[in-house]
């Protein structure tokens, strides 16, 4: 028991270790590796991190709630653009512009989670998706004081506040700095939800309504709350995009981007925040290497046709993502210690395909 | 019977043309166990679907602890004190036999986003009474090897069994159990109403069981209701439906071999 009870605190604890020394290491190891900028490669993983945060915070909706988005693009926009106007234009500082931003995302969610409650499947899917083509358009029309389809442009740099003075982040490093520890901060408070009375709530929901309801689980209550903290995650990182661009345009916000978003967190596998988390970091390299590639100068949209091969794929092949590799990997070695007992009864045990934990 | 634990007066519910409960009365009482009985399509699992507030009744009430529930929601059920089980299973399939029985436990934990979300204090401490709760339950239900199982890898009869045992970790005071011995041979069957029995007397609770298997109403339950094309047909004693008339031919059909086999 003793023995057991540290196990499982050290698989907890562990990768955020790993992630920690990750974050730290990466910018002095960028600088004496010959050939590569590092400004923009620190550059190009804060964004892969931004577009990390908002995979975690969908993997919560779709993932173990099991309520499907193609709008999510919307919520990283209102993130983006209310942070964007509240700097620029009202000259708040970048952490009131954060959380304002972040809560008005996580209202607007919740506001679309109650005509979610009446549907389901493709349905919502289609609900969703008309959401985040609305958003682009609605920027267009009020341009007078969103810039319209020019955008915003010079946003002030970001900034935090320590004691009585401010720190502004003016360099590559200092604003990957910043999009880590949210990333992280962030992941914590997702995989504790999960873990607890609120993640067994939103799975129940995904496997049985009946059964959710049964038990005493609320579901305008929990789906709206899944909605409401998906677009808090979308939110938030939309506002940190803002800010790592310095100016947005509709053009940031397409439909494209949101299935971008969901074909993360398909890749990476339903129903497991770390897979969300490679996910994003793929699909973010994988586009930057792609735009890179030769015979891209004549095909522009290269990176769409992937996508869409990579989502066909992985529901193909993969249906439980990166996550689920990691996982039958680490049962068959599992299986080779432990020899005594069946395979079938070691499938079984180490709960392929569970993703209530 | 003013003092019965639940009290269902008038239950009439509809699906189109059909009629599928016409006035139903029936009570249980505190510590009572009572099965409602009847051919396939008599209205049975129609009752419970109304007392678990997922159908809405055409008429009647239903009372329960002597407050209305005929207005509550399908989620607050369990909250008053009534837990059910279902004729087809409805677990949560990619769930382990424990996670069932925390999520069992949902309306007797605190929760809260933010408080699950921070382990603010306290969080950890109810997550683990929760746990003891249900290894208890586990235990007590011999699902021990099976704890930490993906219950859609259990057999039908286990996963019944799970299902028991996440409608009595809420603490019901009364239980709806739809179908118990599906899937249970004789054998099984016997050891499943001797568990009911021990299930009763333990967490005090009262039980309205829905079943097919006439022996093994006719041994477990205290008092039964029979009902054909949703009209009730007679209720009483085991000993009084065995040997009731209306009942014999209306229900059971052949009495020499099936009422003699009860």
């Amino acid at each position: 028991m003793e023995v057991r009870w540290l196990r499982t605190r050290g698989q907890a604890v562990a990768p955020y270790g790993l992630a920690l020394a990750a974050v730290l290491v990466i910018p002095p190891l960028l600088v004496i590796i010959p050939g590569v900028a590092p400004g923009y490669v620190l550059y190009l993983i804060s964004l892969a991190l931004i577009y990390a945060i908002v995979a975690v915070g969908l993997g919560i909706l779709v993932g173990y709630t099991g309520q499907i988005s193609l709008g999510h693009a919307g919520f990283f926009a209102i993130g983006a653009y209310a942070s964007a106007l509240l700097t620029l234009r009202m000259g708040l500082p970048f952490v009131v512009a954060l959380l304002v931003a972040g809560a008005l995302s996580a209202a607007v969610g919740f506001l679309l989670g109650l005509p979610a409650l009446r549907l389901s499947g493709p349905y919502l899917a289609v609900a969703t998706l008309g959401f985040g083509l609305a958003i682009p358009q609605l920027v267009v029309w009020q341009g007078s004081w969103t810039g319209g389809s020019s955008g915003l442009h010079s946003l002030p740099l970001a900034s935090l506040p320590l004691g009585v003075s401010t720190i502004v982040l003016r360099t590559d490093q200092d604003f990957y700095y910043l999009a880590a520890a949210v990333l992280i901060a962030l992941t914590i408070f997702a995989r504790n939800l999960v873990a607890r009375h609120t993640g067994r709530a939103f799975v129940a929901i995904r496997d049985s309504e009946i059964a959710a309801r049964a038990m005493g689980v609320d579901l305008v209550r929990y789906k709206t709350t899944a909605f409401a903290l998906s677009a808090l995650y979308a939110g938030i990182a939309g506002v940190l995009y803002a800010h790592l661009l310095h100016g947005i345009s509709p053009e940031d916000f397409t439909v494209l981007l949101s299935v971008d978003f969901l074909t993360m967190i398909v890749l990476g596998g339903l129903g497991s925040v770390g897979g969300a988390l490679s996910g994003a970091m793929l699909l973010t390299f994988l586009q930057n290497a792609l735009t890179r590639l030769p015979i891209v100068h004549d095909f522009k949209n290269l990176y769409i046709v992937v996508l869409g091969a990579i989502l066909i794929l992985t529901i193909a092949f993969l249906p439980h993502g990166l996550a689920g590799v990691v996982r039958s990997v680490r049962l068959r070695s599992a299986a080779r210690v432990r020899q005594g007992a069946s395979p079938v009864d070691q499938i079984v045990e180490l709960g392929e395909g569970s993703s209530a934990r | 019977m003013s003092g019965a634990l639940l009290d269902i007066r008038g239950l009439t519910m509809s699906f189109g043309g059909l009629v599928a409960v016409d006035g139903l009365d029936l009570t249980v009482g505190n510590g009572e166990i009572v099965g409602l009985i009847g051919p396939n399509g008599a209205g049975k699992t129609t009752v419970f679907n109304c007392v678990s507030r997922f159908y809405e009744p055409d008429r009647g009430t239903i009372r329960f602890k002597d407050r209305d529930i005929t207005g509550a929601r399908s989620h607050e059920i369990i909250r008053f004190g009534i837990a059910r089980t279902f004729q087809n299973v409805e677990l949560c399939r990619s769930m382990t036999t424990l996670e069932n029985l925390l999520l069992g436990q949902h309306v007797v934990m605190r929760g809260g986003v933010i408080r699950d979300g921070l382990r603010l204090r306290g969080a950890g401490a109810d997550e683990a009474r929760a746990t003891a709760r249900a290894d208890e339950m586990i235990e007590l239900l011999g699902l021990t090897d099976h704890r930490d199982r993906v219950v859609s890898a259990l057999p039908f009869r286990l996963q019944k069994l799970v299902e028991l045992g996440r409608a009595l970790v809420s603490k019901p005071a009364l239980l709806l159990l739809d179908e118990p011995t599906a899937g249970a041979d004789p054998r099984e069957s016997q050891v499943l109403a001797d568990l009911i029995r021990r299930m009763r007397d333990r967490f005090d609770l009262s039980v309205l069981v829905v079943e097919h298997d006439m022996s093994f109403v006719m041994g477990l339950c205290d008092r039964l209701y029979v009902l054909d094309f949703g009209r009730r047909i007679a209720a009483g004693t085991p000993a009084q439906i065995r040997s009731d008339p209306v009942v014999i031919e209306a229900y059971l059909g052949e009495p020499e071999r099936e009422v003699a086999d009860a």
